[in-house]
C-alpha cells in the first residue's frame, strides 16, 4: 500500500530540507499512535508516578495546589522522557539498527532529521501529556487560576523548543557512544527529574542549586507555568516569569544553535574514528 | 530435556556471573559504582525534599522514617522482578542468544532468576548508602543495635525468594509478548509501587483499591523491613497494628507461597507456548 506520495521530482535545498522533516516526523506522529498499548503505557507510567507523588501530600496534608503541582509536573515529565530516550540517545539506536549509515549516504541533512524526530515526538508527546493533565485534574480535582494565557503559550513554546534544541545537542554527542549510551540516559534520567523539580517549587532549592539547575529549559518552563496558572503559583516562583521567558528565549537560541554547530563536528569526528557502523554489543 | 541436579547450580551461578558482567563491564568499576548509586539516590532525595517542603524538614517524625525505608527498600522490587524478566529482552532482542541457551544444558527459569542477582546486588549497593545518608545525616530514628537482625535477615530472604518468583511470571509474559516486553517490569513495579503501602500509609488509599494492597506479598514484606529497623513504627500507623511480628512473617509466607507457585507454573506454562509457537528466536528489531 502507497502511504508517502511517490518521489517524482529530484529536491534540493530548502525543499528537501522540509521533505527531510516531515519524512522523519511521520513514523513518530502515525508510527506511535498505531501501536495502541505504547500509548496505554506511555499515560499509564506517568500517571503512576502522579498519583504516588499526590498521595504523599495528601498524606503530609499538603496545601492543595501542591497536588496541581504534581499533576503539570508528570504531564511534563513525558517531554523529558521523550527529549532522552527518544531524541538523545536516538541516534546510538538508529546506529545500532542500522540505520545510521543510511543516513549519513543519503542526501537529507542530519540536522532536517534530528528536527523531524523533534517535530514528530512533539506532537505525540503533547497527545500523552494531555491525557496526564485531564485525568491527573480529574481525578484530583485540580482547580487551575489563569493569570495570562499569552505568557503560558510563550513559555510552553520557548521551553519545547529550548528542550528539544537540548535534546537535538545531546544526540550528536551521543552519535559517539556505543553501548554505554543507554548507561548514560538510564543515569541522566532522575538526576534532571530532581533538578528541574518536577514535584515541587525550585524555590525551596539553595539559590545557586535552582540556578545552576535552570540550564535544563524544563526548571524554568515549570516553575513559569506554575506561576501562571496556580493561586500560590506566584509565591513559590523561582523568579519572575517575565525574566524566565527572557532565559528561556536565550536558552533556545543557544541549544539550537549549539545542536547544528556540534552536529557538525561530531559527524565528522565520528566519520574519521569510524564510529559511524559501529554496533558493540 | 531434563536437566542434571549438578546443573542447577551451574545454570544459576553462570547466569549471575554473565549478568553482573553484562550489567558492569561497560565502564569502569569507579564510573559502574558512581552509576549505580546516583540514579536511587536522586530518586529518593525526591521523596525527601517533598516531605521536607511540607514538614519544614521534621526528618525525625515517623512518618519520615515511614517513607524514608519503604522507598529505599523498594528499590529492592524494581530491580529483582525487571532483572529477570529483562533477561529475555535482553538475550531475545539484544544479544540474540536466547535460543543458544535454550539449546544448551541449562534449566532456564534459575538462570533467568541468576541474572536478577547482579540487579540484586547493584541494588544493594544503593539502599546501604541511602540508609547510612538516611541515618547519619537526615537523623533517621534508627538505632544500629536495635534493629531486629534476625527478622531483617528473615525478611529479605522471604522477600528476594518471592520477587524472584514475580519476575519470573513477568517472564513468562515477556517471552510471549513483542512491543510490550520493554514495559512489563516497569509497570508491574509501578503498579505495586502505589498499591503496597511503600511511601504512604495503606490507610490513603480508597476503598476498594486498598483490599489489593493487603493481597500482595510486598506490603508485609516493606512492613517487615521497617518494624526490623524501626520497630515502634507500627504505632505510628494504624494499618498493621493488630498484627505481631511473627504473624506479619507467616503471611508474608503465605502470600509468597502462592506468588511463588504461580509466578512457577506460569512461566512452565508460558515458556511451553512460547516453544511451540517459535517465539525463542523471535526477534522484532524493537
Amino acid at each position: 500500500m502507497q502511504i508517502l506520495p511517490q518521489i517524482s521530482r529530484k529536491a534540493s535545498g530548502l525543499k528537501l530540507f522540509i521533505m527531510t522533516v516531515l519524512g522523519r516526523a511521520y513514523p513518530r506522529v502515525v508510527g506511535t499512535q498505531r501501536e495502541v498499548s505504547w500509548l496505554l503505557f506511555d499515560v499509564l507510567m506517568p500517571m503512576g508516578g502522579v498519583i504516588g507523588y499526590v498521595l504523599v501530600y495528601k498524606a503530609l496534608k499538603a496545601p492543595e495546589d501542591y497536588v496541581g503541582f504534581v499533576v503539570v509536573g508528570g504531564a511534563m515529565i513525558a517531554f523529558w522522557m521523550n527529549v532522552l530516550w527518544s531524541m538523545s540517545s536516538q541516534l546510538y539506536w538508529e546506529k545500532e539498527q542500522g540505520n545510521l549509515a543510511l543516513y549519513i549516504i543519503s542526501p537529507a541533512n542530519l540536522m532536517a532529521i534530528l528536527l523531524g524526530m523533534a517535530v514528530g515526538g512533539l506532537v505525540a508527546t503533547t497527545i500523552r501529556a494531555t491525557f496526564v493533565i485531564v485525568f491527573g485534574s480529574l481525578m484530583f480535582h485540580v482547580h487551575y487560576v489563569l493569570t495570562s494565557l499569552w505568557q503560558l503559550g510563550v513559555v510552553f513554546v520557548l521551553c519545547m523548543i529550548a528542550l528539544y534544541g537540548m535534546g537535538m545537542m545531546a544526540s550528536s554527542m551521543f552519535l559517539l557512544l556505543s553501548r554505554e549510551a543507554w548507561h548514560i540516559a538510564n543515569l541522566v534520567q532522575e538526576p534532571v527529574s530532581l533538578a528541574s523539580g518536577f514535584y515541587f517549587p525550585i524555590k525551596f532549592f539553595p539559590f545557586w542549586v535552582a540556578a545552576a539547575a535552570s540550564f535544563i529549559p524544563l526548571t524554568l518552563g515549570l516553575d513559569a507555568m506554575r506561576q501562571l496558572i496556580f493561586t500560590s503559583g506566584p509565591t513559590l516562583g523561582f523568579i519572575s516569569v517575565s525574566l524566565e521567558i527572557w532565559i528561556l528565549l536565550g536558552l533556545s537560541v543557544v541549544f539550537v544553535a549549539g545542536a547544528r554547530l556540534l552536529l557538525k563536528k561530531m559527524e565528522n569526528l565520528a566519520k574519521k574514528e569510524g564510529r559511524l557502523t559501529e554496533a558493540r554489543r | 530435556m531434563k536437566v542434571k541436579r549438578t546443573n542447577l547450580w551451574q545454570s544459576f551461578r553462570t547466569a549471575t556471573w554473565l549478568g553482573w558482567k553484562i550489567e558492569s563491564n561497560w565502564t569502569d568499576p569507579f564510573l559502574f559504582f558512581i552509576y549505580s548509586v546516583v540514579k536511587p539516590i536522586t530518586g529518593a532525595s525526591i521523596i525527601v525534599i517533598m516531605f521536607s517542603v511540607i514538614t519544614h524538614a521534621d526528618f525525625t517524625s515517623p512518618m519520615f522514617a515511614f517513607m524514608f525505608i519503604g522507598n529505599t527498600f523498594y528499590q529492592y522490587v524494581a530491580a529483582i522482578m525487571t532483572g529477570v524478566s529483562w533477561a529475555i529482552v535482553d538475550d531475545r532482542e539484544h544479544y540474540r542468544t536466547l535460543k543458544y541457551i535454550y539449546t544448551a544444558p541449562v534449566h532456564i527459569p534459575l538462570y533467568l532468576i541468576g541474572r536478577g542477582v547482579a540487579r540484586f546486588l547493584t541494588a544493594t549497593f544503593a539502599v546501604i548508602i541511602l540508609m547510612v545518608f538516611g541515618i547519619f545525616v537526615l537523623h533517621i530514628p534508627i538505632q544500629i543495635l536495635n534493629v531486629n537482625w534476625g527478622l531483617f535477615l528473615l525478611a529479605m530472604v522471604l522477600g528476594a525468594v518471592m520477587l524472584s518468583m514475580i519476575g519470573l511470571l513477568l517472564a513468562g509474559i515477556a517471552l510471549n509478548t513483542v512491543r510490550q516486553n520493554f514495559f512489563i517490569g516497569d509497570v508491574v513495579a509501578g503498579s505495586f509501587f502505589l498499591l503496597c503501602g511503600v511511601i504512604y500509609p495503606l490507610d490513603i488509599l480508597p476503598n476498594g483499591v486498598r483490599q489489593i494492597g493487603y493481597l500482595i506479598p510486598i506490603t508485609y514484606w516493606i512492613e517487615l523491613i521497617r518494624r526490623s529497623f524501626v520497630g515502634n513504627i507500627a504505632q505510628a500507623f494504624p494499618t498493621f497494628t493488630q498484627f505481631s511480628d511473627l504473624q506479619l512473617v507467616l503471611i508474608l509466607l503465605g502470600t509468597a507461597v502462592v506468588f511463588g507457585v504461580i509466578g512457577y507454573f506460569s512461566f512452565v506454562l508460558f515458556d511451553q507456548r512460547a516453544r511451540e509457537k517459535g517465539f525463542i528466536d523471535w526477534s522484532t528489531s524493537y
